[in-house]
């Protein structure tokens, strides 16, 4: 907690090293994947009926060097779940903090490809990040409320948005808190410190936060890995709910998870994506080998 | 045996021991040295009794008669004695404050305790306390008030008691025709004299410019015509009354009531009534100025010099701290020059004080100071205005001095903000600007007033600089005060620190001097700890708003 003299961009440094590590340390084997295979006609047929959100086309991602995600291309379907499966450091999380361009934050991160966003490339010069973030919420894997109290969790991003008017606020917030399913739990201490919540509490209020600036996409990286059961039920409920307003992407270490709430999985190994279906059919029926031993936990 | 001790240390023990041991002399120090400044400097207001006795400096001499509060004592050997004429290897002798420095030259002086015969505490001793020449001690004989004699008679005392508190009515009454009105008075003239002589050297000076100011200098006149008319009038009662006193010797000395602050009969008091009497000489140490070089009255201008010193500090040094840390951890690219720049930042708080006494008196004074005077005070020179020390001045070098800490307490602070909370921030599409305003500046508020706080700490206690750049010994109006601009930037000031130093090193009467050196030492040393203990208040009620925040 207490550190003297460890500066941010450090650490993040730190961080990217760690992965760039896990992904250099493993001996790279070429799959040799013909990209065509990894899409197959059955789900090709079936995205076709739905609204693209999100569109990755071989895109390619360097942390100083070390390539960290390789030649992904993707669809993301809109309103739907799509669930992000993989061993620890195969990007995946990555991945989804290009959506919202989390990774700029950190040092000595290269790009190449595209990823749109219903048709406008979110790398484009043009694009303001803090607008991009707006329409792509992310909710992180520990609940991070800010230290102030829940109405003021809820409303910072109305604020930020410039929003002054008392009312408005005062509607967003329980619109908020009640689309994160957390209203009945809160509403008589609105004003009581974030922090004083149970961590499910926090991660539902940290999502209510993310819905309350109306976001077109979520973003959840592990959203539930530090809650108990009870807790990651409720967020998997709430995410179920979700779906009906948002695109929802989630990244999950748990595959139960990821077959009970998404409507899409894609399995990533060390930066790339193995392969994209609809869930039921990666779960009973994977086409490559590889997903199969990782589903079935002959993985490693 | 040698198994036994060899175990006990393997126990880790010894190093139990050693740390509390450590610890305890520590806390043993601290006590023991805020104890010792305020029994010697606390005890100075308490009102002692007054022995009358002879002293015989020798068996067979003939005795002297005194009168005057014991002080200290101390038992040397014969030789540093003089070889007195009294038996014993060691002599024990006695420091008595007698007073009467005008009559007998010496306010103290050391007897032998083998010469004291005859001690007797008569009731009607009495110590006057004079503005000039130091305490009076002796029995009071008659009064003269306006030529009526009044001799002894059990209501002389209450009548003499009644005269000096009213004497000290009119004697406050003409301290403020004197200082406040005259003073204004005084002020605004000086204004005029300015603007005419700015006028004359920019060449606009007209008749009819020259005229108003005149008119405005002949009102000025009238007011203080009328004024020391009320002076005169005031100065007419005060002087026409007077009393005699006899010394111990016997010697009859007549004394004006102008020259009087109070009177008392220590002999006569009860428990209550020195409590009282030294709750009132308390309140006079804190809230008076002072007289007689220092060595008797209040400290309240070092007090406010002080304070207000410190607060100008505070404001400058503040945001300038603060704006540099962020700058510092937050957007500079982090890398050798950074790090360069916080050694240097670090090693700022370890030069030597009057280092920075130097620097501000050679860059803020002459050179910043001499080119304001010159570009906007030029009509005052050659008299500088901000070109000489001065209440700006020390508080720009103190805030220099100060500045590495707030800028460390603040850097640290920003560094406990954890990355998940700026991150939240920014994934709801707040820029880095509101995320530092909304979120990461108020986490850090706590750091910031701790590391403020202990600036102020360290600047309250700091002497060396501030003697090159606008303390003084003795100044003469406060820095802030009822004349417009209200606060005088430009104004010498009084210092808790340097008053500690100048009344106890640069006093003529050193015995006199000392429990006042020990009093405004614990004051300062009080002050101090009031504002660690301030310190450390708000940063935990602050702390404890974000302690969950930051453990995730």
């Amino acid at each position: 907690m207490q550190q003297n003299n460890p500066n941010t961009a450090e650490k993040i440094d730190e961080q990217a090293e760690e992965t760039a590590v896990t992904e250099s340390d493993t001996p790279t084997k070429t799959h040799a994947i013909d990209m065509s295979s990894i899409i197959k006609p059955g789900v090709e047929a079936k995205l076709a009926d739905e609204k693209v959100c999100i569109e990755v086309s071989n895109f390619n991602l360097f942390y100083s060097g070390s390539q960290a995600l390789k030649d992904i291309s993707l669809t993301i379907p809109e309103k739907k779940v799509t669930a992000f499966i993989g061993p620890s450091g195969c990007g995946k999380s990555t991945l989804l903090r290009c959506f919202n361009r989390m990774n700029d934050l950190i040092d000595g991160v290269t790009i190449d490809g595209t990823i749109k966003l219903e048709g406008n490339d979110i790398f484009d010069k043009s694009i303001n990040v803090a607008d991009l973030r707006r329409r792509v919420g992310m909710v992180f894997q520990k609940p991070n409320p800010f230290p102030k109290s829940i109405y003021e969790n809820v409303a910072y991003g109305l604020r930020i948005q410039g929003i002054k008017d008392r009312r408005t606020i005062d509607t967003g917030v329980e619109r908020s808190l009640r689309g994160a399913a957390l209203w009945d739990e809160v509403k008589d201490r609105l004003d009581d410190l974030a922090m004083g919540l149970s961590g499910g509490q926090q991660q539902r209020l940290v999502i209510a936060r993310a819905i309350a600036i109306e976001p077109e996409v979520i973003l959840l990286d592990e959203p539930a890995s530090a809650l108990d059961p009870i807790s990651t039920l409720k967020i998997e409920e709430l995410i179920y709910e979700l779906k009906d307003k948002y695109t929802i992407v989630i990244v999950t270490h748990n595959m139960q998870q990821a077959a009970r709430v998404s409507d899409y999985t894609a399995y990533m190994y060390m930066g790339e994506m193995i392969e994209f279906n609809d869930t039921s059919t990666l779960f009973t029926n994977p086409n490559e080998k590889m997903t199969e031993d990782y589903i079935t936990g002959r993985y490693g | 045996m040698k198994i036994q001790i060899k175990n006990w240390f393997d126990s880790g023990k010894p190093f139990v021991w050693l740390n509390a041991g450590a610890v305890s002399v520590s806390v043993v120090m601290v006590v023991g040295l805020i104890a010792l400044i305020a029994v010697r400097g606390l005890g100075h207001f308490w009102p002692a009794n007054v022995a009358v006795f002879d002293y015989y400096s020798a068996p067979d001499d003939s005795p002297i008669h005194l009168m005057g509060e014991f002080v200290d004592e101390e038992k040397v050997s014969r030789s540093r004695a003089g070889n007195p004429d009294y038996e014993g290897a060691t002599i024990q002798r006695n420091l008595i404050k007698t007073g009467n420095r005008d009559i007998s030259g010496l306010d103290f002086r050391w007897i032998l305790d083998a010469g004291i015969k005859n001690e007797s505490f008569p009731e009607d001793a009495m110590i006057v306390e004079r503005r000039e020449w130091g305490n009076l001690y002796g029995f009071l004989v008659s009064m003269d008030l306006d030529g009526k004699q009044f001799t002894a008679g059990d209501d002389l005392w209450q009548k003499f008691q009644q005269t000096i508190t009213d004497n000290n009515e009119i004697f406050d009454e003409i301290r403020h025709i004197e200082k406040d009105l005259i003073g204004g008075i005084n002020y605004e003239m000086e204004r005029l004299r300015l603007k005419q002589r700015g006028l004359e050297l920019r060449e606009e000076a007209t008749l009819e410019k020259i005229k108003a100011l005149d008119d405005q200098r002949n009102v000025l006149q009238q007011e203080y015509n009328s004024y020391t008319g009320e002076l005169e009038r005031l100065y007419g009662i005060l002087n026409g009354s007077s009393f005699i006193a006899r010394t111990a010797a016997g010697k009859e000395v007549k004394v004006d009531f102008a020259k009087i602050v109070r009177a008392y009969q220590p002999n006569a008091m009860n428990v209550f009534g020195k409590m009282s009497f030294y709750v009132e000489k308390l309140w006079e140490f804190l809230s008076d100025d002072p007289r007689e070089a220092n060595t008797e009255g209040g400290i309240f201008p070092a007090i406010f010099g002080t304070v207000l010193m410190v607060m100008i500090m505070a404001v400058m040094v503040t945001p300038f701290g603060v704006i540099a840390a962020v700058y510092l951890r937050e957007y500079a690219t982090q890398g050798p020059t950074t790090r360069l720049i916080r050694i240097a930042v670090n090693n700022l708080a370890g030069v030597p004080s009057v280092v920075y006494g130097v620097f501000g008196l050679g860059f803020f004074v002459y050179f910043l100071g001499g080119s304001i005077d010159q570009l906007l005070f030029p009509e005052s020179l050659p008299a500088p205005t901000f070109g000489t020390p001065g209440l700006l001045w020390a508080s720009l070098t103190l805030a220099i001095l100060t500045v590495p800490v707030v800028i460390v307490a603040t850097e640290e602070g920003l560094s406990r903000v954890p990355r998940a909370i700026r991150e939240g921030s920014l994934a709801l599409g707040a820029t880095k600007a509101e995320t530092m305003w909304r979120t990461v500046l108020p986490m850090t508020a706590s750091a910031m007033i701790t590391g403020l706080i202990l600036a102020v700490a360290r600047a309250a206690g700091e002497v060396a600089p501030l003697m090159l750049v606008g303390v003084v010994k003795l100044a003469p109006s406060l820095g802030l005060d009822g004349n417009a601009p209200f606060l005088h930037l430009d104004r010498k000031f009084m210092h808790l620190g340097f008053h500690i130093y100048d009344v106890g090193f640069q006093s003529p009467n050193v015995e006199a001097a000392r429990p006042l050196v020990y009093a405004t030492a614990f004051l300062l040393v009080v002050l101090i700890i009031i504002l660690n203990l301030t310190a450390i208040r708000i940063r935990n009620s602050l702390r404890e708003k974000y302690r969950a925040a930051e453990q995730s």
